[in-house]
């Protein structure tokens, strides 16, 4: 048997445009490449010169799926560069905002873009002709996370409240109490969805990677923490760049990156999350794990979606605590004066950690920026995972290899757009 | 007759006017009913070739591999829709129009030779011809569905082109310039968001792009006899919409004036 390829020049039902690119020599696996060729668009040198206020805003638009957390990586990141502390309360409400991202995105995840991979359809809305229920109940969960990031964004999409320093206005308890009742349909239907996931029919197939997620002792992790790792591991976010490189790569117009100190690529996302920090899960999602019997460290990518459906149950239980509080009181935003200095934050993106750097000047203008998004850094690790797949999924029938390989990706949810765009799936043997 | 044929398209763009289709939760299922999807990547598996009754192209041409596949797109679409800044006029990745693109690209990449882009990221309709543009950054999912709608009942789309001010008044916003002095290109910027910023005490930054007849001359007159520099007032013109003509003359011509004074 001679060599070939297998390609996917358009994946589907992933975030932004790319492809899949797979060389074998018989059934050997000489090369995996996942293949972002989306534009450049070149975020951080158009921020240099800006004044630092305008990052929330800009930074959103680098992903219309996880604007809040370009939001936050940016705020929190500026904070730490001015030596801006915010108050408990701008803290709680940041966290509600994150949670509301996290059921929009999960929910658009589990139910338009991976269900039907185990179901066997081609998109979600296909899928909602025999199961209308659980697309429907899907549709109304990920409502709730855009209506809650609308409350107190603004709008679902590149919300407008956000700023260094806190928010441009504060929610009114009222408006928290329009959206308790469908929260705590929310709840129970999110526990509903994650059970039905969890039943589906998982590929027996497992990967050796090292988990990496923020962690922290009081909360399951969102806006901050230490770099956790399985190997047990704590990294400071201070050290994030001393212990991780991103290398360009020739396929990709995302950098790839990996751990110095293993010269191992690791994943990021909501897996890492679940693994490292499952005691620090609200309760009802705490005890959903359980009882589904999630392995306490899970290895299957393929069980991601179930990941997704925790933290979603997760960010429902939390954001019902936040809303059923009382007012939000006090200023809603601290104030700060420029100084030239830099800052760094890392924060939980739906698709994994997200780190920001800037440097400021005194007049506060951003002299320098690096972004280093999630998908980007799961990229390496993904190939990796993808060339012990192809064993598993390898045959005569190309088109249904190349499928099988599409799935396992999708499992990532690769944000393309995030991490600069295109994916290609192509297989190529002679 | 079948149902219209419906293709969704993406270029340099941050994939969220795209997701305001799948975000009309509601209408998303009659939508998709109602249509024939043939080639929506983002939602969907079954990717089919042209021809397309409606076309929505979201984002920018900024490389050029997309120069040539925008031509291709225009060929086998009867309608051809815009949606978003990027598409509609640039987006934010414009902001390098005028700037020197070879610096940008080596102040992100290690090897920016691997990479092809062109100079200038442009608006689809500086390459081919375009039906209707969406505004907005992002879009407001109810003008899509309308505008969706309008096509399927054979109707022309149309959204409103006043300006932002507007929306403030009838929503009894209390304006931020008159009362606090805030900047707020609320009187220059196209209707569409429901005027949201003014609402959360912040200025417009002008997502929507520039109103039909804007005043842009008299804004900056009124910003620069509050205090404003004109280097202030340009650059709020400078952003998701900075390539835009009306934006684009206005903040150039403020340019000018500074390099004029120096």
């Amino acid at each position: 048997m001679g060599n070939r390829t297998i390609k996917v020049e358009t994946m589907s039902r992933v975030e932004g445009e790319g492809g899949l690119y797979i060389r074998l020599s018989g059934d050997v696996v000489d090369e995996v490449r996942l293949e972002i060729y989306e534009p450049p668009r070149l975020f951080e040198a158009l921020l240099r010169g800006r004044p630092l206020e305008d990052t929330p805003d800009i930074t959103a638009r680098i992903c219309g799926i996880c604007p809040v957390a370009y939001q936050m990586s940016s705020v929190h990141a500026l904070e730490s560069a001015l030596e801006v502390t915010v108050s408990p309360e701008i803290r709680r409400l940041r966290r509600l905002l994150y949670c509301g991202e996290w059921i929009e995105s999960h929910g658009l995840h589990m139910h338009l873009l991976h269900a039907p991979d185990f179901l066997g359809f081609d998109s979600g809305l296909e899928m909602a002709k025999q199961f209308p229920d659980e697309v429907n109940r899907g549709l109304r969960l990920k409502k709730h996370g855009n209506q809650l990031v609308d409350l107190l964004g603004g709008r679902a999409i590149h919300p407008i409240n956000v700023c260094v320093g806190g928010f441009y206005r504060l929610p009114k308890r009222k408006e928290f109490q329009t959206l308790i009742a469908d929260f705590e349909w929310g709840l129970g239907a999110a526990i509903e969805t994650t059970r039905w996931v969890a039943g589906f029919d998982f590929p027996d197939f497992e990967t050796d990677c090292d988990y990496i997620s923020l962690s922290h002792p009081d909360e399951y992790p969102m806006n901050e923490g230490v770099m956790k790792t399985s190997g047990g591991d704590l990294i400071e976010v201070s050290h994030y760049e001393e212990e991780f490189e991103e290398r360009q790569v020739p396929h990709s117009t995302a950098l790839h990156a990996i751990r110095k100190s293993t010269g191992r690529p690791y994943l990021l996302g909501p897996l890492s999350r679940v693994n490292l920090n499952r005691d620090k899960l609200a309760p009802a999602s705490r005890k959903l794990a359980d009882e589904i019997g999630l392995e306490p460290l899970c290895r299957n990518p393929h069980k991601a979606i179930i990941a997704r459906g925790l933290e979603i149950v997760h960010a429902y239980e939390e954001a019902l605590t936040i809303l059923r509080g009382d007012q939000p009181q006090g200023k809603s935003r601290e104030t700060y004066e420029y100084q030239a200095g830099e800052g760094m934050a890392a924060t939980e993106a739906p698709r994994g950690t997200l780190f920001h750097r800037y440097v400021v000047d005194e007049a506060g203008k951003i002299v320098e920026a690096c972004i280093i998004p999630p998908t980007s850094q799961n990229q390496a690790q993904i190939e990796a995972d993808l060339k012990q797949w192809i064993s598993h999924v390898i045959s005569e029938d190309e088109q249904e290899t190349a499928r099988k390989c599409e799935n396992l990706v999708r499992a990532y949810d690769p944000c393309i757009s995030c991490s600069t765009h295109f994916l290609k799936v192509k297989i190529e043997r002679s | 007759m079948g149902k219209p044929k419906l293709g969704v398209f993406k270029f340099a763009s941050c994939d969220g006017c795209q997701l305001s289709l799948l975000d009309a939760e509601d209408q998303l299922l009659a939508v998709a009913d109602a249509v024939e999807i043939r080639h929506f990547p983002e939602a969907s598996s079954r990717m089919e070739a042209g021809p397309y009754d409606i076309a929505l192209v979201e984002g920018s041409i900024t490389t050029p591999h997309d120069a040539e596949r925008i031509q291709q797109i225009r060929r086998d679409a009867k309608f051809l829709m815009t949606i978003g800044a990027c598409a509609t006029s640039g987006g934010i990745q414009a902001l390098r129009n005028g700037a020197d693109t070879a610096e940008f690209m080596r102040a992100v990449y290690a090897s920016p030779e691997y990479i092809q882009v062109l100079d200038k990221s442009t608006p689809i309709a500086e390459h081919v011809k375009v039906d209707f543009e969406l505004r907005g950054c992002p879009i407001n999912q109810y003008q899509l569905i309308e505008v969706i709608q309008s096509l399927l009942a054979g109707r022309n789309p149309r959204t409103p082109r006043h300006s932002v001010c507007l929306d403030c008044k009838r929503r009894g916003t209390v304006c931020v310039t008159v009362a606090q002095g805030t900047p707020c290109l609320g009187p220059v910027t196209q209707s569409g968001c429901n005027a949201i910023c003014p609402s959360y005490h912040r200025g417009c930054y002008g997502c929507y792009g520039p109103a039909a007849q804007p005043n842009l001359v008299s804004l900056s007159t009124h910003a620069l006899n509050e205090g404003a520099s004109a280097a202030e007032v340009s650059h709020n013109l400078r952003n998701f919409n900075v390539y835009a003509p009306a934006f684009r003359n206005e903040s150039q011509r403020l340019t000018d004036q500074i390099k004029e004074q120096n």
